[in-house]
């Protein structure tokens, strides 16, 4: 069977430490990590000060996240290389089959799913929370810190889901990646060339890997997160 | 301490705090009364700047406060504990602290004061024990420690006993009078125990459907009452 197969070629290619696949599990993991970085460094504040308006006011811009939050990778990868591509506005830079341009369209994509998110987080902490740390005399900005910090478990949660998201999308990564191999291959775009060439097995051995690493980020991340620290 | 002037707050088309004119002198430990939904904690709310009048003027010592600016550094010289209080996710410390951390304090001064306030309040052993494994009881002190650690110069409090046992009801009383006494701190409390009211209060505030339809010093009120729905009120929870 092929599944099987497939198990004990995921089970080598790790033994091995397949120095191949090592390459591409390293260029996903800081593809999307980067991305998942950058999106959040912008998408937890922005995400907070949409929690903290008053909802009838963000109503639009609430309704476009949501959305976005649904945004096709392909759609993200389109437009990214339209924008690297050499007729593009940005071709002089050269970025399109880079790393940089997967880090550029993960970032788009990730974006509305953190900021979505967060602000989903700190509307349901809300008005207690804010009145709690208003009326002992935190200011605006120690406010959303206290927000933020209060609703920490549902923002990291945010960010795992991002990066569970990029980790498992093909289309945008190999759009603009170009699956070039040991340069801008990732795991997904590997299973899907492999899957093409006929070569289960590998496919396969590929996503039980992706399956482990998936499992083990939200391990650590979950620790992180101080559940059940006390 | 407070001086309102034709203060109005509404909700949609309802008037739920209309006060032509009230005062709330300094260093007296005010006992707000009334029954439910008659605009206690709304009024408390908008003293504390948690809510904004509708219309008119919320004076404190002399300051303005719709239109003062900054609010901050009139808000840090308050402080409040709400009804049904929220702490934080954090440990009991960390939420006694958080007022004066905000207020930009050091370490040392911080943790002197918190100490100091837990050990008021009975809780010094519960340092570090996670604020959401408390008891009610534990949580209302916990929170009543987070408000007069900052040393505020009026404490709001509502219903601070609401859910405590008779031992820390008392407990609670004598804290009250001990930072009304030795820090001069003025303190306005809401209450629904008329025994309360009386063992604690010096003037006595009697609100009915939003409006203050008694006010005065606290055995005026009770002796005699010139309002029959504060009678009424006095005498049916005396009863019971
Ligand atoms: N944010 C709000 N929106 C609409 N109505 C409100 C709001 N806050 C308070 N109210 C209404 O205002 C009225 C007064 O509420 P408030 O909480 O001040 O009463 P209370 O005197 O404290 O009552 P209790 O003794 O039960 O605590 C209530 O009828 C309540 O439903
Ligand atoms: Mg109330």
């Amino acid at each position: 069977m092929v599944i099987w197969d497939g198990l004990s070629q995921a089970f080598s290619l790790i033994i091995t430490r397949d120095p191949a696949m090592m390459q591409i599990i390293w260029m996903s993991l800081l593809v999307s990590g980067v991305s998942v970085l950058l999106a959040s460094a912008a998408g937890i504040p922005l995400g907070t000060w949409l929690g903290l308006a008053p909802a009838h006011r963000v109503r639009w811009l609430a309704q476009i996240l949501y959305t976005l939050m649904g945004l096709p990778p392909v759609l993200v990868g389109l437009f990214v290389y339209l924008l690297l591509s050499s007729a593009g506005p940005f071709g002089v830079l050269n970025l399109l089959f880079s790393p940089t341009a997967m880090i550029l369209a993960q970032t788009i994509l990730a974006l509305p799913i953190v900021t979505g998110l967060t602000m989903i987080a700190v509307r349901s902490k809300d008005r207690e929370i804010r009145d709690t740390a208003v009326s002992l005399g935190a200011s605006a900005w120690q406010v959303a810190l206290t927000i933020i910090r209060e609703a920490r478990l549902a923002i990291t949660g945010a960010v795992v889901t991002g990066l569970g998201r990029l980790m498992a999308e093909v289309g945008a990564v190999m759009m603009v990646g170009g699956n070039i191999e040991g340069k801008t291959r990732v795991m997904t775009s590997a299973i899907v060339l492999e899957t093409r060439r006929g070569n289960f097995e590998m496919a396969i051995g590929l996503g039980i890997v992706l399956l482990a690493l998936a499992f083990i980020i939200n391990s650590v991340l979950y620790r992180i997160q101080g559940v059940g620290r006390h | 301490m407070f001086r309102l002037e034709s203060v109005c707050k509404s909700y949609g088309s309802r008037n739920v705090v209309e006060i032509p004119g009230c005062v709330f002198t300094r260093g007296l430990i005010h006992g707000i009364m009334g029954p439910s939904g008659s605009g206690k904690s709304t009024l408390l709310r908008l003293l504390n700047m948690i809510e904004k009048p509708t219309a008119g003027q919320i004076i404190f010592r002399g300051h303005d406060l719709v239109t003062c600016r900054p609010r901050l550094s009139l808000q840090r010289r308050m402080a409040m504990v709400f009804q049904k209080p929220v702490l934080f996710e954090a440990s009991v410390y960390e939420n006694v602290a958080y007022g004066l951390k905000v207020r930009g304090l050091q370490r040392a001064d911080v943790r002197e004061k918190v100490l100091e306030a837990l050990k008021t309040v009975g809780l010094v052993h519960l340092e570090r024990q996670p604020a959401r494994t408390l008891s009610g009881g534990e949580a209302q002190r916990v929170a009543i420690a987070r408000a007069f650690v900052t040393e505020p110069e009026v404490l709001l409090l509502d219903e601070p006993t609401s859910n405590l046992d008779p031992q820390n009801v008392g407990m609670i009383e004598d804290l009250v009078r001990m930072i009304n006494r030795e820090r001069q701190t003025t303190v306005i409390l809401v209450t629904h125990n008329v025994f309360q009211a009386r063992r604690l209060a010096d003037h006595i505030t009697f609100m009915y459907e939003g409006k203050v339809v008694e006010d005065g010093p606290t055995e005026a009120v009770f002796t005699s009452p010139g309002d029959d729905r504060t009678r009424a009120f006095i005498h049916g929870d005396m009863v019971y």
